[in-house]
């Protein structure tokens, strides 16, 4: 398969780790951004491949596991209104509320329905006039622009029954803040690579500048990753900290224009809350005052008393990079996929989630 | 005790770890050990040296019809396919459907005949059967149950608890076309492709196999759950770890495009006529050929082999070198796929 098997060759994976086994001097801590990144590393058996010296930290780039207790809840306090359909994502179905969870409303007969595109979401409210249809919208500068186009799309059309409850993110100011944080030594970022597609890898200049800290934009094959690692190494050993772009069949410095206005026209900036990290000044997106009678926020009852994250939970400290998801006490003890404490225990790209399923 | 607010979710019907815990549950309330062997049919001793398999299923398919397919071949080839995974020659269907009201009759026929040219390639007789209409709304269209008879002939113990180190691990072919047929055939997914299902009878290729060998250990066709949750259960049941090639594992290219685009991994994607086979090392190069002399079995190859090191865990020694720990399935990837 083109773009693919080209990039999962054993031979040249080989000779790849060969070289970072052979830069690699100290112990080094880097940390994927991108949930995607740490499927791929044990999806494809990679850490079996690196020297021990190196640490690869998970870090808060998964869209369903940085989504807010209280967002979580509204979703699923939404399900409960009459005459609503709920379009979402699968992953956001067995994420747990703190009553109650997608899945488990679904079960209790309200209308939740998956999609694997925001567009079927549109289709549903055109097929269904007389109930109104509420996507869920999660995602990072790699959804969001494909929802931008389904706002202007439902406008266009004239949609009076269609919403979206935007938990939009965006990556950089999460990374900033992990970085004034300072709770987490990271010595090297391997930046997400779908979601660099859209903002360019100027977009981590800061990091660079500012905090002297490498970046390397990497793609998700197990090739890419191994060169990401290798380019990372290879900075950290000169003491040199720039932005490189390892994914170069897909992302330009600049990123790309079109999907970035997309999302300006419809969405604005604002501060919101992180599941783990606390509220983050302008990391988030909300609709234009234009839009707001798409707005789910703006046209329903949002307020979930009670709201309130299991104390126990250590979703905060795993996504920062602080903790392993196995040094939280709940972690495959009474917090597993099937009986989930927090998100990162459900998603695909939960960084809980994924040292299970691979037992690390 | 269950909570009283406890609901039956669609994963607890997924195949995996959900299921694996309800299923578990059912048998313990029943505790007898038929059940408890968890086999894919009961294998039942009436008197000296002959011996009867006895399965049943149900099938929910959405949607009824699909490429390589329906419910009506699936109902048959599922259960025959039950029976032939303990080593029995299938003899005899039930069958039985609950039509919702306002089901298209052709369609109905459609299905029946189905089943009927899906018996005679089997050589099964369905000798008796039932159908119920309910409301509209009541069922989705039509779910259909089938019962199956079949003997196991004597000298073949075939269970997933009979595993043992050394064994080699057998596929008969590529993995994950049922699933995603299935998947692409629904109305809203909107991605025409070439995938059909490989629903297709096993029992020919499992008599030829019994027919070079008696002493083959267990056989599994991996449905729900696909492969990586069949050989996560032969693990835990036979109490044995299993070491496994990535690169021995055929994909066809289609399946893998969709499993890429949608972020599945075809080892958790269900088959409805390939099977895996568990063979001592002295048997396995005649079962191997046997089965490729088979159409079903065509394109088998070792996959891997059972070892007594890390019990009850599987390995995946992946493409490009590294290994990693292969985990039953866990929520749901794909409703109703059979």
């Amino acid at each position: 398969m083109k773009f693919i098997d080209e990039f999962r060759d054993p031979r040249l994976a080989g000779k790849l780790a060969e070289k970072i086994r052979k830069i690699s001097l100290r112990r080094v801590n880097l940390m994927e951004v991108c949930g995607t990144h740490t499927v791929a590393v044990f999806r494809h058996g990679l850490k079996d491949m690196l020297p021990p010296g190196i640490g690869l930290l998970s870090g808060p780039g998964c869209p369903v596991c940085v989504t807010s207790q209280r967002d979580i809840d509204s979703m699923i306090k939404l399900a409960g209104e009459k005459r609503v359909i709920i379009a979402t994502f699968g992953d956001m179905m067995k994420v747990p509320g703190t009553f109650s969870s997608l899945e488990k409303e679904k079960a209790l007969g309200r209308d939740i329905r998956v999609v694997y595109s925001p567009s079927e979401s549109l289709a549903m409210a055109r097929d269904n006039p007389g109930k109104k249809v509420i996507f869920l919208g999660i995602g990072f500068e790699t959804t969001s622009p494909l929802i931008a186009s389904c706002v202007l799309d439902a406008e266009r059309m004239d949609f009076k029954n269609y919403f979206i409850l935007s938990s939009h993110k965006l990556v950089p100011p999460a990374m900033r803040a992990l970085m004034e944080k300072g709770e987490s030594k990271i010595d090297g970022f391997l930046c997400p690579g779908h979601v660099s597609v859209t903002i360019g890898s100027d977009a981590y200049d800061f990091i660079s500048e500012k905090y002297r800290i490498p970046c390397v934009v990497a793609g998700f094959e197990p090739l890419d990753v191994l060169q990401g690692i290798y380019m990372l190494l290879r900075q950290v050993n000169r003491s040199e900290n720039r932005v490189e772009i390892q994914y170069t069949r897909a992302v330009s410095r600049k990123g790309n224009e079109h999907l970035r206005k997309l999302m300006d026209e419809v969405f604005e900036k604002t501060d919101v809350e992180w599941r783990g990290l606390g509220v983050i000044k302008n990391s988030g997106l909300r609709l234009k005052r234009k839009f707001l009678r798409f707005d789910a926020r703006s046209n329903f009852d949002m307020k979930t008393p009670g709201s309130r994250e299991n104390k126990k939970c250590s979703c905060g400290e795993i996504l920062k990079g602080a903790k392993k998801p196995f040094e939280c006490k709940l972690f495959a003890k009474t917090c597993k996929p099937e009986n989930p404490f927090g998100p990162c225990m459900v998603s695909t790209e939960g960084a809980c989630a994924t040292y299970y399923k691979y037992r690390a | 005790m269950k909570q009283r607010d406890e609901k039956i979710l669609l994963a607890h019907g997924s195949g995996g770890r959900l299921s694996h815990l309800l299923v578990k549950d059912i048998v313990k309330k029943f505790a007898n050990p038929f059940l408890e062997k968890l086999d894919d049919s009961a294998v039942l001793d009436f008197k000296k040296g002959s011996k009867f398999a006895f399965t049943t299923d149900g099938y929910v398919v959405d949607p009824p019809f699909f490429p390589g397919g329906d419910i009506g071949s699936l109902a048959v080839f599922g259960t025959v396919n039950d029976l032939a995974m303990v080593g029995a020659k299938p003899r005899c269907l039930a069958a039985s459907a609950v039509l919702e009201e306002g089901f298209p009759a052709g369609d109905f026929e459609r299905i029946i005949l189905s089943m009927k040219k899906a018996a005679a390639r089997t050589g099964v007789v369905i000798v008796t059967g039932d159908t119920k209409v309910v409301d509209k709304g009541k069922v989705d269209r039509i779910f259909i149950t089938t019962s199956g008879i079949g003997i196991v002939e004597k000298g073949i113990n075939i269970s997933s608890s009979n595993v043992r180190p050394g064994d080699r691990i057998i596929r008969s072919g590529a993995i994950g076309e049922h699933g995603i047929a299935v998947l692409t055939a629904r109305e809203k997914f909107g991605i025409k492709t070439g995938v059909r299902s490989d629903c297709a009878p096993l029992n020919w290729l499992v008599a030829r196999m019994t027919g070079v060998s008696t002493n083959i250990h267990a056989l599994r066709d991996p449905t729900r759950g696909g492969l990586a949750t069949t050989l996560c259960e032969i693990a835990e049941k036979s109490s044995v770890g299993m070491e496994i090639e990535e690169s021995a594992i055929p994909v066809k290219k289609e399946v893998r495009v969709l499993c890429e685009m949608l972020g599945f991994d075809p080892l958790y994607i269900a088959n409805e006529g390939k099977l895996v086979a568990f063979v001592p090392e002295k048997d396995a190069a005649s079962v191997l050929r046997a089965m490729r002399g088979v159409r079903e079995g065509a394109s088998s190859r070792i996959i891997g082999a059972v070892v007594a090191e890390h019990r009850r865990t599987v390995l995946l020694k992946t493409k490009i070198g590294g290994n990693r720990v292969i985990d039953m399935l866990s929520g749901e990837q794909l409703p109703r796929i059979c």
